[in-house]
């Protein structure tokens, strides 16, 4: 469909009416991206799949989840056991949290690869960091549903977070359990905003996050900027049609993932005790902490941080300004080479530095504090990893804004 | 919009006092939606005190009855308990219990109790809410361990009073909860004495 013809039948009478063909061309038939993505421009597409995953089986695991506390445990044992294919919908459900953090954690790593942070893509880096923290919260939230010892201790652990804030701490606390304690409050008032609120305010972002990459264009592995190319209609020549060329990449991506996936959810949906912890198969238990405590893997990063600190506010300040930093980045960076394949030899150091140090801290927040590790406690392994992570940020500002970085030049137009 | 001949100052004063009321009324109206996620009466009610028969403890035994839903420790200390608490004072962070929030008047002294034998505490770590685990028996948790509480998620000590030894991660000592004697053998938990711990 090109632009002035106008389609007939049923189409057209749409077409008269809502904007149906408009939304198709912009968004798909006629957004052009740039021909050279590559296996890291899978997860884009992935995260979206997945969030619709997750919709529908959560909406499926409702119809029969009770949100009391008296029946929370026993309605998922009956998921689990009673109703029909009620254990697949479950563990597509859990399976699916945590391949929502893997696709969400690879798509973010891309942008630092490829610089797709920078100018002018500041906002829809900031509209991706505020889902990322949006699925926390709605992951966190979910977790504590199960009603199992994990949920309920790692929903103490992390309310009592709030409690470290100087003054208004404990109040906070208070009236985010709406109980002297984690109860049946808490797991209601968390159930209607894991299945209302938090999912509503994903699918708006997700919607905000897509709008501002349709507006500057996508970014890609060389960071050329392929709207300074255009041919004689004004599309860039370096671009192709989203659809059918990145529709069909995408649904192969997608085919690879589900298998994946599907391997996961029927082979090892607690993934030795990464996805499901262990302690969660006993009922949430109030008088009685499990011996060690850990949230699941996709939060341990921070965990580790927040343990790294040995001072409560100290700890909870470093953990938020861990993420807090992501949203400045994009001003962080005073670089204007985007992409790794032209950065300076300290930048690709720097950054596989700082990956190795999240993965480390992502290990480390699962482990006993005292443990040892080739000679030190998971604490100092954690503390090492801390300043590696933090020290990640200081090297790029100071890297950039006083010009030590020797770039390759940059080609005009994307290679391959 | 139409500005010919409009009195730009009155639409001004439209526009500002409109949003005044209905910003006004926003705010008003957010009260309730914020307020309905604090503690219901219900909720409150079931925070009431809780009596606690320690009759039949024996020294060095424990109770853990539930109060706010929180679990609470009742200790009988024995002798040589009671005798380790001025041993280590000086690796405590605060072993004179100087944070008033941590307990009520009467139970700031060295023994942390109305009676010293006696301890009450609520058995949630001060640092991220995990219960400690009761470890009476010295050296257990290092050759200077005299016995007290030890949080097994991130490692914080308490000696056997509830005060938090230094460079762990809790920062204060364990919450001593309001508590009376109805009699020698019961312990109310959540109220104050009437004399004021005076006695």
């Amino acid at each position: 469909m090109s632009n002035g013809t106008r389609s007939n039948g049923l189409l057209g009478w749409i077409d008269a009416r809502f904007p149906l063909t408009k939304m198709w061309n912009e968004h798909v038939g006629e957004y052009y991206a740039p021909r050279n993505f590559n296996f890291w421009y899978f997860f884009g597409s992935l995260a979206l799949l997945v969030l619709v995953i997750q919709i529908v089986s959560g909406i499926w695991l409702t119809m029969n989840y009770k949100p009391a506390a008296e029946m929370a445990f026993s309605s998922v044992e009956y998921i689990m056991r009673d109703v029909q294919w009620g254990w697949l919908i479950r563990y597509i459900h859990s399976t699916g949290a945590s391949a929502f953090f893997v696709v969400v954690y690879l798509h973010m790593f891309r942008a630092l690869l490829y610089g797709s942070y920078q100018k002018p893509r500041e906002l829809l880096w900031i509209f991706g960091m505020l889902i990322y923290l949006v699925l926390m919260a709605e992951a966190f939230m979910g977790y504590l549903l199960p009603w199992g010892q994990m949920s309920y201790w790692g929903a103490q652990v992390i309310i009592s977070l709030f409690g470290a804030i100087p003054g208004v701490g404990e109040d906070l606390a208070l009236w985010i359990r709406g109980d002297y304690n984690i109860s049946d409050v808490t797991l209601n008032r968390f159930f209607a905003l894991h299945v209302i609120a938090l999912p509503l305010v994903l699918v708006f972002l997700v919607v905000a996050h897509i709008l501002a990459l349709h507006e500057v264009g996508s970014n890609n592995p060389d960071g050329v900027d392929i709207k300074k190319n255009k041919d004689s209609n004004g599309n860039p020549l370096d671009g192709i049609p989203f659809h059918p060329y990145y529709t069909v990449k995408d649904l192969f991506g997608a085919g690879c993932f589900l298998i994946v996936f599907a391997i996961v959810v029927f082979y090892l949906p607690e993934m030795g005790g990464l996805f499901l912890e262990k302690p969660n198969f006993a009922p949430a238990d109030p008088l009685k902490t499990p011996d060690h405590i850990a949230p699941v893997w996709y939060f341990t990063p921070f965990y580790a941080i927040l343990r790294a600190i040995p001072d409560k506010l100290g700890g909870v300040l470093a953990m938020g300004a861990a993420i807090v930093v992501l949203f400045f980045l994009p001003w962080i960076d005073r670089g204007r080479v985007r992409s790794i394949r032209y950065r300076g030899l300290a930048y690709k150091l720097a950054l596989a530095l700082f990956a190795i140090a999240f993965v480390v801290l992502g290990y480390m927040g699962l482990q006993t504090p005292s443990d040892v590790f080739v000679g030190l406690t998971a604490t100092r392994w954690s503390q090492i990893g801390t300043t590696i992570y933090f020290g990640f940020f200081v090297f790029l500002w100071i890297y950039t804004f006083f010009g030590l970085e020797k770039t390759k030049p940059v080609p005009e137009r994307v290679t391959e | 919009m139409k500005q010919d001949g409009a009195d730009k100052s009155k639409r001004r004063f439209l526009t500002g006092a409109a949003t005044v009321v209905g910003g006004t009324g926003l705010v008003l109206t957010a009260v309730p939606f914020i307020n309905y996620w604090l503690p219901s009466a219900r909720t409150k009610a079931a925070g009431a005190p809780v009596e606690v028969d320690v009759s039949k403890l024996e020294p060095g035994q424990r109770v853990s009855p539930e109060w706010r839903g929180k679990p609470v420790w009742v200790l009988r200390r024995d002798e040589r308990m009671l005798e380790t608490l001025p041993e280590l004072e000086d690796q405590l962070r605060d072993p004179e219990s100087k944070v008033a929030s941590q307990q009520p008047p009467y139970a700031q002294n060295r023994h942390r109790s109305l009676k010293p034998e006696y301890l009450v505490l609520v058995g949630i770590c001060t640092h991220l809410g995990c219960s400690p685990l009761f470890e009476p028996e010295p050296g257990v948790y290092g050759d200077d361990w005299l016995g007290g509480f030890f949080c097994p998620c991130h490692g914080s000590k308490f000696d056997l009073a509830g005060r938090v030894y230094q460079g762990v991660p809790a920062p204060t000592n364990l919450v001593v909860p309001p508590y009376r004697f109805a009699d020698d053998g019961t312990v109310v938990v959540g109220e104050d004495p009437q004399d004021g711990g005076a006695a």
